[in-house]
């Protein structure tokens, strides 16, 4: 039963922190170089932006959900099953979620990363 | 990629591993929680190994944000992988976790696997078919400041 909750808080957290990421990554590309928008208009002016932006508060919304699940997750497993095998099936799932929805350029090197990272999931959970 | 760079990806790590540990350790401190008492989610907060857990996945937060602006998220996902070897050093040496062999063994494999992605580049170049919105759009704002 501890393996159901365990997978189950697994499951949500790599749906919520897709989709997280997803919109977060798009909301950053809309707002810009963080570091050469700082240097030129100041912080506030980057604190600004990025929280006026629609795609990043949708984002957050979905990572809060993310974090909470894995707050329940923590309570139930242990760290280095629930965070790494999240975290790491999240990569797949954002490489293939980047290519569709960010027209990210996911070469033969990042889909063999994917790949690989799958399998370092299942070892880890053996 | 610049130094700056390449410390920002440095923080994205250690934020997230040590962040993470500390909210195991605040986690087991509390203990299960039922799903009949929802609240106690919200007061877990209170503990201190959570809250300063929580501090550190805001630091974590503040320097994703940061690399996202600049790189791909296929990028910076594997580039930040050596959390994974860094969390469960910390897992087996400080919060005394049994990790086996085929853990071990899984944490080389998605470090190896990630290691593919970080020699390629860390930006996908879209065609600039946005450049003449913003040429148009440049102008006017700069008119609106005057």
């Amino acid at each position: 039963m501890k393996q159901a909750y365990t997978w189950s808080a697994i499951a949500v957290i790599v749906l919520a922190s897709t989709t997280g990421d997803v919109l977060l990554s798009r909301a950053m590309k809309q707002v810009g170089d963080v570091g050469a928008l700082w240097r030129k208009s100041g912080p506030w002016t980057v604190l600004a932006r990025v929280l006026r932006n629609p795609n990043f508060l949708l984002g957050v919304l979905a990572m809060t959900t993310a974090f909470y699940s894995l707050l329940f997750g923590l309570s139930w497993g242990d760290v280095s099953l629930i965070a790494p095998a999240s975290a790491s099936l999240t990569f797949v799932t954002n490489a293939i979620a980047a290519k569709i929805f960010l027209h990210e350029r996911v070469d033969h090197r990042r889909w063999m990363a994917a790949i690989l990272v799958a399998g370092g999931v299942v070892l880890l959970a053996a | 990629m610049t130094f700056r760079k390449y410390l920002v990806l440095a923080g994205v790590t250690l934020c997230a591993s040590i962040g993470d540990s500390l909210l195991s350790r605040g986690m087991k401190q509390i203990g299960n929680i039922s799903l009949n008492h929802l609240p106690d989610v919200i007061l877990a907060v209170l503990n201190p190994s959570v809250a300063l857990g929580i501090l550190l996945l805001l630091g974590f937060f503040a320097s994703y944000m940061t690399a996202l602006s600049w790189a791909d998220l296929t990028y910076v996902l594997p580039a930040t992988s050596l959390g994974y070897v860094l969390l469960t050093l910390i897992a087996k040496f400080y919060l005394h976790e049994a990790v086996t062999t085929s853990r071990w063994l899984g944490v080389l494999l998605i470090s190896a696997g990630v290691g593919f992605v970080t020699q390629g580049p860390a930006l996908t170049h879209h065609p600039p078919k946005a450049q003449p919105h913003e040429q148009e759009y440049e102008p006017a704002a700069a008119r609106n400041q005057r």
